[in-house]
């Protein structure tokens, strides 16, 4: 892999110049900064278009309301420009425009007073927490491979902060939850960046002993084991995380870690074989927690038949209300703030947000939105190709892997796919620890994008 | 590494292409289904979100709309319900809708296709269209008369213009308030629940949608199958019929009510009510013959929509002699709405001629331009013209000088017939007064208004249940009351 990427100008090399400078390369820092201001505007513009439709009134917080968005999406802009000036242009933009509108959704959804108290406030200080925390990675952590130095702290802390739950009261029937003055917290949230980087950290150094020792299964050209030294560490923390989750009842993030855990072994050691493996393994877990669990069995009941509660005369259930929603929607929505979330009840500004998208903004909103995802889950796995370090590349391809599972799992559940799963949609879902979190892995991203698109310094490392 | 990755990415853009189509199928393929399951609650929603149409009789609405302040922001209100009831039914945002506000709902609730002025252009905007106004036949005046007349006993009337089939009034006693299904909530339910535990069933439409055994008003249909079938061809010659009769084939002995019937003329027979003279004219008819008259007249026609659906009136088509000489006095399985037994007098009184009846005359759009108009429609010809004639004779003899003397109106040619229907197991059910009718302005041609009248009245003593006396002081009410109308622009 070269470590040109694509954004570089085609190259206009001399013919015969042996020793020519780099090609100079475009910033795109101007890209960024107008798409950033877009994204600002398209939010800002969404929030008026809630006001009018509901209120006939543009709200008068508007205005206050663009100009702290826009000034805390300009600081991040600033802290990019400055110290991650090669970064990918993308990744910030989108962040803005996904939080923005998560932002003028909870709006939206806190105009109906059967969904509960207003969350709009809480989830802008949040918002504002998150963008200040990027900025605040973008600006300490010069290179990210310093991360992996920390990793064994970090999965500490990680297992610390997924334990601490069961010592507070279940919400919902999961222990998910630290609540403390009025605020909570969601700790397996941060987890998830933690382990990300440990997994990354993990394999990247044992990369060559976990693909080449051991011993080989299923004949010569079969599954090489690698031996219980080397896999040992890493299974233990993965198996303690998950089954920290499955105790706390958390099996939409157990799964999440999961899927991480077999994307990044495949990555590293280039086997097919852990993918088999990994597919044969969650099959059985979910065949066992469906079987075994009540609480999974009933979703899956509800996956297989989500009208099954109307025939048993118990009205529409939530998922029933949610496939509603979106069939309200249909191709163009019925426009913000002309829908009826408030028939899907508890729940409707977290994991059924989708819903709302779907029916106000209809298919082209959803897939819009879906494309927005899709472009940042791209942007990170690309900064995973581009980058030159092992653990830069592992740890790029984590952190989209967790934003591309988020999106998949509760897109796919609410639309009736699978089984419906508890997880937050990045950005857009109520819930301080999610944005925080996500803020975070964007500036990560960042990070390693900018690594690997900053001009390779004299003379070249060898590309891996 | 570098493989590995690019197989991750390609697994995501399946997994997005995953969610892609299957949002096509939740958001289009099967969005059809959505909106359509009762379940759904925008449905109801969007069709309570703003005001309902309105139901007019005259030039008055007798139905309204109301701010609930609630998710379901419109609530029905109407104006006189008991009244009206048998004609507008209920509109609930609990339980659905009934009668005029069913069958005209889409009108009503503004979904339509008919209020579109451009096709089309609603699917695209998704915006709603406003509700129309559905404008109905009924008279006012009759339709008070009606009900002042059966002063809260059991029972119903209905009244047609037999010229067009206009029905003038609908009247079904006792009634209820459609106002309390109106809304949602415990009290709705509560008054849901106490209606139709009510033995008196006041939900029920007994216009349309009650059949009753017609008793001797079905001596009319006997006597047109009689005259058409050249059975009799002179009213006032003697019928060589005993009293008592014993049906045909059995040991049972009919007799009369009154004197006089021994070998009595269909005049005669007729006007003091015979049933022996009748059943043997029936069994001498035949079955082919009087099922083919009662058909004519609108028996065993299950389509009749008024648009509500009126329940069929029967007449059995396979039974032996002895059982068309109990049905040619309107007994053993023949029952009739009251609606049909309006229809049977209409035919008579408009020359033989039986008009389709209809309840709606015109819908408009919101700003009052017609968008369907009901024109008259012929149904049959029940019986020729002469026929007519000849029962014309019949039926003005009653009211003139035999068993329907209380209908008689000064000034107007009134004919009837009186019925009183015995039922229930060995005839010891309450029996339920008739009288149909049918007046005609003097030197008209053709009758303004034909009635029916049933009364079950379990409260009253047994020997004051007659036709004469109970069913016709109401029809006269009420065909009096569309006589001193001024005469109406046809369609106003």
């Amino acid at each position: 892999m070269s470590a040109t990427s694509a954004d570089a100008p085609p190259p206009q090399a001399p013919p015969a110049a042996v020793h020519r400078p780099a090609p100079p390369r475009s910033r795109r820092r101007g890209v960024e900064l107008s798409l950033t201001a877009a994204a600002v505007l398209v939010s800002v513009y969404g929030y008026a278009e809630v006001g009018l439709a509901t209120r006939g009134a543009v709200p008068g917080d508007a205005a206050g309301y663009g100009a702290g968005l826009a000034l805390l999406a300009l600081l991040a802009h600033l802290a990019v420009r400055a110290r991650a000036p090669y970064a990918d242009p993308l990744l910030l933009p989108i962040a803005v425009l996904l939080n923005g509108f998560g932002l003028v959704l909870i709006y939206r959804l806190d105009l109906e007073p059967s969904l509960g108290p207003r969350a709009a406030p809480t989830q802008l200080v949040w918002s504002t927490l998150g963008i200040t925390l990027f900025v605040l990675v973008v600006l300490a952590l010069d290179d990210h491979r310093v991360l992996a130095r920390y990793c064994y702290v970090g999965v500490t802390a990680a297992l610390a902060l997924m334990a601490a739950p069961i010592f507070f009261p279940a919400v919902n029937g999961a222990k998910i939850w630290i609540r403390a003055a009025g605020f909570s917290i969601q700790p397996g949230e941060f987890a998830k960046v933690l382990l990300a980087v440990f997994f990354a950290a993990y394999l990247s150094a044992n990369r060559a002993a976990l693909a080449y020792t051991g011993r080989r299964v299923f004949g010569p050209r079969g599954l090489q084991l690698p031996t219980g030294r080397v896999l040992g560490p890493v299974l233990a923390i993965w198996l303690l995380s998950v089954g920290l989750l499955v105790l706390e009842r958390d099996l939409g993030t157990s799964l999440l870690f999961f899927g991480l855990f077999v994307v990044l072994l495949y990555v590293a050691t280039g086997r097919t074989g852990w993918v088999a493996v990994g597919l044969l393994l969650s099959a059985a877990g979910a065949v066992a927690a469906g079987a075994l669990e009540p609480h999974v069995h009933s979703r899956v009941e509800d996956w297989l038949h989500p009208f099954a509660s109307i025939g048993a005369g118990l009205g529409p259930g939530q998922l029933a209300q949610s496939l509603f929603a979106f069939g309200n929607g249909a191709v163009l929505g019925t426009g913000l703030g002309q829908g009826h979330p408030e028939l899907i009840g508890f729940a409707t500004k977290s994991d059924f947000i989708l819903a709302t998208v779907g029916e106000e903004l209809g298919l082209a909103g959803l897939c819009a939105l879906l494309a927005l995802y899709a472009l940042l889950t791209a942007r990170g796995m690309r900064a995973g190709l581009a980058v030159r370090d092992p653990f830069g590349r592992l740890l790029a391809v984590g952190l989209a892997t967790i934003l591309a599972l988020q999106v998949f799992v509760i897109t796919g559940g609410v639309t009736d796919l699978i089984p419906l799963t508890g997880m937050a949609m990045p950005f857009l879902a109520q819930g301080g620890s999610s944005v925080v979190t996500n803020w975070i892995i964007v500036a990560l991203l960042v990070r390693v994008s900018d690594s690997a698109r900053r001009p390779p310094p004299e003379p070249p490392e060898d590309a891996p | 590494m570098t493989r590995c990755i690019r197989r991750c990415a390609a697994l995501g853009l399946a997994l997005l292409l995953a969610l892609a189509l299957n949002a096509v199928r939740v958001m289009v393929l099967d969005a059809g289904a959505a909106a359509a399951d009762p379940a759904n609650r925008r449905i109801a929603i969007a069709r309570y979100q703003h005001p309902r149409g309105g139901i007019l009789v005259g030039a008055a609405k007798v139905t309204g709309s109301q701010d609930t302040g609630g998710q379901l922001a419109y609530a029905r209100t109407y104006r006189d319900g008991p009244l009206y009831a048998p004609v507008t039914g209920f509109a609930s945002q609990t339980y659905g809708t009934s009668l005029l506000e069913g069958t005209e709902d889409g009108l009503l609730a503004g979904t339509s296709p008919r209020l579109a002025s451009v096709p089309l252009w609603k699917e695209i905007t998704r915006n709603r269209q406003r509700p129309g106004d559905v404008h109905t036949t009924i008279d006012a005046a009759a339709q008070k008369a009606a009900y002042a007349g059966l002063a809260g006993r059991r029972g119903a009337v209905a009244a047609i213009d037999p010229a067009t089939g206009r029905i003038l009034a609908l009247v079904s006693s006792p009634s209820y308030d459609p106002a309390l299904l109106a809304g949602t909530g415990p009290g709705v339910t509560a008054e849901w629940q106490r209606l139709n535990d009510d033995p008196a069933q006041p939900m029920l439409d007994r216009a349309i949608r009650q059949t009753y055994p017609p008793g001797s008003t079905f001596k009319v249909v006997t006597a047109a199958a009689a005259l058409e079938s050249g059975t009799v061809t002179d009213l006032l010659a003697p019928t060589d019929s005993p009293d008592p009769y014993q049906l045909p084939g059995t040991t049972v002995s009919l007799t009369n009510e009154g004197r006089g019937c021994d070998d009595a003329s269909v005049y005669d027979a007729f006007r003091i009510s015979c049933n022996t003279v009748f059943a043997k004219l029936g069994a001498d008819v035949g079955l082919t013959a009087m099922v083919r008259q009662a058909q004519a007249f609108g028996f065993n026609d299950t389509r009749l929509r008024i648009p509500p659906g009126v329940a069929k009136s029967n007449i059995d088509t396979a039974m032996g002699p002895d059982q068309v000489a109990l049905s040619s006095i309107g007994q053993f399985d023949t029952t009739a709405t009251p609606l049909q037994m309006a229809m049977v007098a209409a035919a008579v009184g408009n020359g033989g001629e039986l008009m389709t009846p209809y309840l709606v005359d015109r819908v408009t759009n919101h700003a009052g331009a017609v968008v369907a108009r009901t024109g008259p429609v012929r149904l049959h010809r029940a019986v020729s013209e002469g026929t007519a004639e000849r029962l014309q004779q019949l039926m003005e003899a009653v009211v003139s000088d035999g068993t329907g003397t209380n209908a008689a109106i000064p000034g107007a040619v009134v004919g009837g017939k009186t019925g009183t229907a015995q039922h229930g197991f060995g005839n010891k059910g309450t029996p339920y007064a008739w009288f149909i009718s049918y007046a005609r302005p003097p030197g008209a041609d053709r009758a303004a208004v034909a009635v029916a009248v049933v009364v079950e009245d379990a409260e009253a003593a047994r020997a004051d249940i007659s036709g004469g006396g109970t069913a016709a002081p109401i029809a006269k009410a009420v065909m009096r009351s569309v006589l001193a109308a001024p005469p109406r622009a046809f369609g106003g």
